[in-house]
């Protein structure tokens, strides 16, 4: 997994709420049996025509916002199924931070996974980055992990919370299995236990 | 002890590792597959050199992409992509030597169906999958989680989930529910009332009279659909009936076994006293037929009911109202019930259980359908043979219906079984989102009896007039 320090980069603004994995998403590009080269698919119905040409409106197909790395969305965003192939679409298209007021669990959960941090900020931040947003390809926003903050392209500043465990892998770019394989022995004094008391288990 | 909640209970007797900050293992007790989320998992593994560390603990089934046509048994029909995913299923079971029900086994079905049937669920325990309806086996009292691909892996080589602790919200419905309403109605009808985003960080309990009145296919509908509400699971305490559904099965203790297993599934409910974050409460005899009409299933109304304008919103859900609405092609002030129904979809892990095709049955007996197709999708091979030995399927196949095999289907349309652009659908599964039975494919969320009473008229109907 890549490290995530800091990142200053174009944010592309969705303002939508209820942004749901069908959508970053669609299933038929889930058939796959590798994480890579979902990028040219990610928001796949929104972003294309039947016929495969590009549907100009939509926001990552406007010259200002191709290379965004940042996406500042309504509320819920990543809900419905839990598809991890919704991250690594992000990802490979080049997102390493989604700025929302809140997000659903599993989708939270799989960014810290793939290296992209996931930030939730009350209504009014995410209201002034989104029209921040908006000013286009200029308009780069910064995201600092290490001290928590995302400054808008004219300075602004807002701090948000991240849990501990998951700032630390991220910041180290640390794979979980290993870290969890380091507390074997608790698994198998529990597994032990667990026989005892649960024998059907 | 300070009174504990039912997940309280079930969360400290798996807590295999605790860190300083509250991050902590746990310890689970049954992984089931898929073959969507779990090749790169299983890549995962491979790369690294890792072994599956409790292969008797996970059991693997094809389901999402497999085809339901009765000719299935041959490949072709199958897309080069499925029968991939299929194949890589296939061998990783092989490889590491974990439980498996191959699509040529009749006891093959959706997970969530399959789980429960062969015993493999039971009360108390942990369960994850690779997929957000996992939340089904809560219904047992088991705490069961959907999960990512990278934690499928993590699951797979450590038997432990990194997490933390939830807050608890208790979903409580009173009463009994009246004639027509079901589970499903129960279920959509607390989405609509907390919005999808209702139980984000939460486990849910649903308790109350109404949800001890259903039976265990009822309860498993309910829980299902806790994931619509944003919960990271849903949970019903085992009593009497849940006791009574998994004596027997396969997978079920024997025994000395089964007396010890009774004696501490009798201790999980929650204490008199215990603390809830957030408690909802709803009265069944308030609970009418549902049926969604947007994108979101938060998008819920009785039956009875007209399409609502955006303008009966506020905030970022105006937006969202307007593009259902030209998504769904449906006008503000429109009723219900002057919908028109293309299609019709019977099945799913939310209503593809033995009682949901006995509710559709019931409804069509003996009349023919009024919609250009109608499709049965069984849960599981079991539920088909079953169906067949009451003489369900005879009645499906009569009024018009398609009698497919077990899997997931229309539901997700991950299969050639699709809506077509504009096509619409009254679907008994989970998700109305744009494009998911098929791009351009309209969806209408509905109980088993509703979809019935659909497929006869036509267009959306109020199940209790063809009672
Ligand atoms: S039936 Fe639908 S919701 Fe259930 S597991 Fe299959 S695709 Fe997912």
């Amino acid at each position: 997994m890549d490290k995530f320090t800091k990142l200053t980069g174009i944010a592309a603004p969705m303002a939508l709420v209820n942004i749901d994995t069908d959508m970053i998403i669609p299933k038929q590009f889930l058939k796959t049996i590798k994480r890579s080269g979902l990028g040219v698919n990610l928001f796949d119905e929104m972003r294309y025509n039947l016929d495969g040409s590009e549907i100009p409106e939509f926001v990552l197909n406007q010259p200002a916002y191709r290379e965004a790395q940042i996406i500042v969305a309504g509320d819920n965003f990543g809900c419905g199924s839990s598809r991890e192939h919704a991250p690594w679409a992000l990802l490979d298209f080049g997102i390493r931070c989604v700025i929302s007021t809140s997000f659903a669990d599993i989708f939270f959960n799989n960014c810290f996974k793939n290296g992209i941090l996931p930030i939730v900020l009350p209504q009014d931040a995410v209201d002034v980055l989104m029209e921040d947003a908006k000013k286009g390809a200029n308009a780069r926003q910064t995201v600092d992990l290490e001290a928590q903050t995302v400054t808008t392209s004219d300075g602004r500043v807002f701090s948000f919370d991240v849990d501990s465990h998951r700032k630390h892998c991220l910041l180290n770019g640390l794979d979980d299995i290993g870290l969890t394989l380091e507390k074997a022995a608790s698994i198998d004094s529990y597994e032990a236990k667990a026989a005892q008391a649960f024998p059907w288990a | 002890m300070a009174p504990r909640t039912l997940y309280d209970k079930i969360w400290d007797d798996h807590v295999a590792h605790e860190a300083e900050d509250g991050t902590c293992l746990l310890y689970i007790d049954r992984h089931l597959v898929h073959e969507v989320t779990s090749p790169q998992a299983f890549e995962g593994l491979r790369m690294t050199g890792r072994k599956v560390r409790a292969p008797e603990k996970t059991i693997a089934v094809p389901d999402h992409n497999v085809p339901t046509t009765t000719d299935r048994a041959n490949a072709a029909t199958m897309t080069e992509e499925s029968r991939i995913q299929v194949e890589a299923l296939d061998k990783n079971a092989k490889d590491f030597g974990i439980n498996y029900y191959p699509v040529s086994d009749v006891r093959q079905g959706i997970v969530h169906i399959v789980g429960p049937e062969q015993g493999w669920t039971l009360p108390g325990m942990t369960v994850v999958c690779g997929d957000s309806h996992t939340a089904t086996h809560g219904a047992f009292g088991a705490l069961a989680h959907g999960i990512g691909t990278s934690e499928v892996e993590h699951v797979l080589a450590t038997q432990t989930l990194i997490q933390k602790k939830s807050k608890n919200m208790k979903v409580e419905i009173t009463g009994s529910l009246r004639p027509g309403v079901t589970a499903k109605d129960i279920t959509m009808s607390v989405i609509g009332a907390t919005g999808t985003a209702g139980g984000t960080g939460y486990v849910i309990e649903y308790c109350g009279q109404a949800i001890r009145e259903l039976s265990m296919e009822g309860r498993m509908t309910v829980c299902n659909m806790a994931i619509e509400g944003g919960a990271r699971a849903g949970l019903i305490a085992p009593d009497e009936k849940t006791f009574a559904y998994c004596l027997g099965r396969p997978h079920a203790p024997k025994g000395a076994k089964w007396e010890a297993a009774l004696a501490y599934w009798k201790t999980l409910f929650t204490d008199e006293g215990a603390h809830f974050d957030k408690v909802i409460t709803l009265k069944g005899e308030d609970i009418a037929p549902v049926v969604t009409w947007g994108t979101s299933p938060e998008d819920v109304l009785p039956i009875t009911s007209v399409v609502p304008a955006p303008t009966d919103f506020t905030g970022g859900k105006v937006e969202a109202v307007q593009r259902a609405l030209d998504y769904m092609g449906l006008t503000a002030g429109q009723k219900l019930t002057d919908i028109a129904i293309d299609t019709v979809f019977i099945g799913s892990c939310t209503n593809g259980r033995i009682e949901d095709l006995r509710a559709a049955a019931a409804i069509l007996k003996g009349k023919k359908i009024k919609v250009k197709r109608a499709m049965v999708v069984p849960g599981s091979g079991l539920v088909r043979a079953q169906a067949e030995e009451e003489g369900l399927a005879q009645i499906f196949i009569d009024a018009g219906f398609e009698w497919r095999m077990a899997g997931c289907s229309m539901c997700l349309a991950m299969n050639p079984d699709q809506l077509a652009p504009g096509e619409r659908c009254a679907a008994t599964s989970n998700r109305n989102f744009e494009g998911r039975q098929g791009r351009g494919g309209r969806t209408h969320l509905v109980s088993p009896g509703m979809a019935a009473a659909a497929a006869l008229t036509g267009h959306l109907t109020d199940v209790r007039e063809l009672m």
